[in-house]
């Protein structure tokens, strides 16, 4: 007897550690990114000036980091073709972190090692919190594609492409009130993510402030979770006007099918994360009909510079890019306007020399990107404007009111 | 709304339900836990997704062929994995099932890619609606489908010659040897069925809850173990009602308590199950001579 309870101690403590290790993957991946830009350095009398890049590109949140590697590498290819910059070629050193702040920290140790001069991340959130600390002790010029926390950019050193959680949210409550007029809202936010969570606290608060009742927050857990009748049971009881989804796309995608299936007939209403949900509903487009977001890209934006972007990644990658990628194609963009800017010509002068001047440099310029025209303020972030979108006949529509 | 909490309950239950069954099959004759059952879910899921999807063969095709491969996927994860650590410590076969899970992750992760995709549910039944209450064709066919494959088990395991093959080595391995029954033969056609049975769980998971992935099997997995534990690991019918009350507990507290706190109910179920009854609802006082 006792000898089996202790077993089933053990059993748990395993059952645990299974649930807790799972973002672990496998250790090594891509350094030849850097490699390859070193062969090409004997044809360029500039030399080769690498560009760090961070994110998760095995584990649950892979997808992220593989669009920021993929999206940043056009970019690269299509500065290098026409002739670099300054006269110098860009090249990019991407590695993995699987979503982990520790495993986050040692790619940025190998990335400096490989001679990085620039850091293009973190990807997510999490590790980008504890990647800015040390970026920061070494005065490196960091920009996030993505790492949409408030504390991932907590230092002067640190930038980003992307919307911070908390503008998110105060832009969703002041559109749904200003623009669209509606006074009754539910929400289905991800409580074990900061991104969803972070848009979700600034949404309730200002959401108040405009004179919106939430009539029912709901929470799930993770991106393991798959049932949601029992929250949407609970938001048709509340009858609200629109239910607002700060989320992923992939969860955003069950909650389509699942209140299809129950017979709901909700308005949506959600942030950046929900670009996708069209390719994620796959031949379901139908479901996403009326779904409006406020987002930065959009892959079926008719403008010149997003369309020749969205060929040049379908043609090298076989799919439609999402906001990651074109995010990380910005930033690309940005640190070549910046280290334009800053007139940095040599490639092997000392990281923290680079950064001081790019922190200058960015904060005087404009850049017409595909994410939007961007500026930043003093305090790293990005200031454009999010666009309204609405799904009709399976394609996104700028809403026109 | 209570009648639409509790139906969402039940369907989820039986899902765990089903999965519950092979942790609770290969812990009872083999006396090891399958941690990679999960994973074998997810590969099940991938199989008939393939089939089906990619490949356009009809459902039934898809069905068979999903059950047919996880069937010899489990076999040969036992011959592989699990048989030379016959006579090893029981921490060393659990550490390898744990090993076992992540290589099935990383290899659908390296083959199918992060993405997770959406799933044709494979069940034509249409939609019952009792009043206000609208019941998905996919609980139903879950339900059958669990109460069916909970009857076939109990009638295979004591009325046949296998059946009886397993019930003896489960209760002691050295003894049934001795009789002249093949453990090894016998673990194996358990680890068989369990996979097998994993095939349809997840097919059917994916059916409900129409994405996957290649962590799909994984939490599911663990709240199915909590299932076996709580019905009394090693008991079929424990399974199933472990499975069906961890569902609808799950969903009522998700709908009355707080849909942020569901989670840690249920791991709270398991933690007060291995305090006051370690051997679960199910399960039999085991008597270890010392």
């Amino acid at each position: 007897m006792k000898n089996f309870k202790r077993m089933l101690a053990l059993l748990m403590v395993a059952a645990l550690s299974v649930a807790s290790f799972s973002a672990c993957g496998d250790e090594e991946q891509t350094t030849a990114a850097a490699d390859s830009g070193e062969t090409t350095e004997a044809a360029q009398e500039g030399g080769t000036f690498v560009i760090g890049g961070i994110g998760p590109i095995t584990g649950p949140a892979a997808v992220y980091g593989i669009a920021v590697q993929r999206g940043a590498q056009i970019a690269i290819d299509e500065i290098n073709a026409a002739g670099g910059v300054n006269g110098m070629t860009l090249a990019l050193d991407f590695q993995d972190d699987e979503h982990d702040a520790e495993k986050s920290v040692n790619a940025y140790n190998t990335i400096k090692d490989n001679g990085a001069k620039v850091l293009l991340g973190t990807v997510t959130s999490t590790p980008c919190e504890a990647v800015v600390e040390k970026t920061f002790e070494d005065g490196m010029f960091q920009i996030t594609p993505s790492g949409s926390s408030v504390n991932a950019i907590c230092h002067e050193n640190a930038f980003r492409i992307c919307f911070s959680d908390p503008s998110q949210g105060t832009a969703a409550a002041q559109y749904i009130k200003g623009t669209l007029g509606l006074t009754k809202a539910a929400v289905i936010y991800d409580n074990s993510d900061v991104y969803s969570s972070g848009i979700y606290e600034k949404f309730a608060t200002e959401a108040q402030a405009q004179g919106i009742e939430i009539v029912s927050a709901q929470a799930f857990s993770g991106a393991d979770n798959k049932d949601f009748n029992t929250q949407l049971i609970a938001i048709n009881d509340a009858q609200p006007e629109i239910v607002f989804l700060p989320i992923y796309y992939q969860a955003a995608a069950l909650i389509l099918q699942q209140s299809q299936k129950a017979g709901y007939s909700f308005t949506f209403f959600g942030c950046d994360g929900l670009d996708g949900v069209i390719g994620q509903l796959e031949g379901d487009a139908a479901l996403a009909e009326g779904v409006m977001l406020l987002t930065p890209f959009v892959a079926d934006d008719p403008a010149e510079n997003v369309q020749s972007f969205v060929q040049a990644y379908q043609a090298a990658y076989g799919e439609v890019p999402n906001q990651f990628a074109a995010d990380a194609y910005d930033g690309i963009y940005v640190i070549k306007a910046a280290l334009e800017q800053a007139q940095i010509t040599d490639p092997t002068m000392s990281v923290s020399d680079i950064g001081t001047a790019l922190i200058e440099a960015i904060k005087t310029i404009t850049v017409e990107g595909i994410t939007g025209t961007m500026k930043w303020t003093e305090d790293g972030e990005c200031d454009k404007t999010p666009k309204g979108m609405v799904i009709k006949d399976g394609v996104y529509t700028a809403i026109t009111q | 709304m209570f009648i639409s909490y509790l139906f969402s309950g039940i369907s989820l239950g039986a899902i765990y339900a089903l999965i519950a069954l092979g942790y609770t099959m290969v812990y009872g004759i083999a006396k090891m836990l399958n941690f990679a059952h999960g994973d074998v879910i997810m590969v099940g899921g991938y199989i008939a997704f393939t089939l089906s999807v990619t490949l356009g063969q009809s459902a039934w095709i898809a069905i068979i062929g999903s059950i047919v491969f996880c069937t010899l996927l489990g076999i040969t994860i036992e011959k592989i994995a699990y048989k030379p650590l016959r006579n090893a410590s029981k921490l060393a076969v659990l550490i390898t099932a744990i090993g076992v899970s992540y290589f099935l992750q990383n290899l659908a992760l390296l083959i199918f890619g992060s993405n997770s995709r959406n799933f044709k549910s494979l069940v034509s039944v249409p939609v019952i609606s009792i009043g206000q209450v609208t019941i998905p064709g996919e609980t139903v066919v879950t339900i059958a489908v669990s109460v069916l494959i909970v009857v076939g088990l109990l009638l295979f395991i004591n009325k046949s010659k296998s059946g009886a093959a397993m019930l003896a080595v489960s209760e002691d391995r050295a003894a049934a040897e001795l009789m002249g029954i093949n453990v090894n033969r016998t673990i194996s056609l358990t680890f068989a069925i369990g996979s097998g049975l994993a095939a349809v769980a997840g097919i059917l998971m994916c059916s409900q809850y129409p994405s996957i992935g290649p962590y799909t099997g994984q939490m599911p997995g663990i709240k199915a173990f909590i299932a076996a534990v709580f019905g009394g690991i090693g008991s079929i019918p424990g399974a199933m009602i472990g499975g069906v009350v961890i569902g609808i507990i799950e969903n009522l507290s998700k709908a009355y308590i707080s849909s942020q706190l569901s989670d840690a109910i249920t791991f709270v179920i398991l933690i007060l199950t291995l305090v006051i009854r370690p051997t679960g609802l199910f399960g039999k006082k085991i008597n270890e001579k010392v």
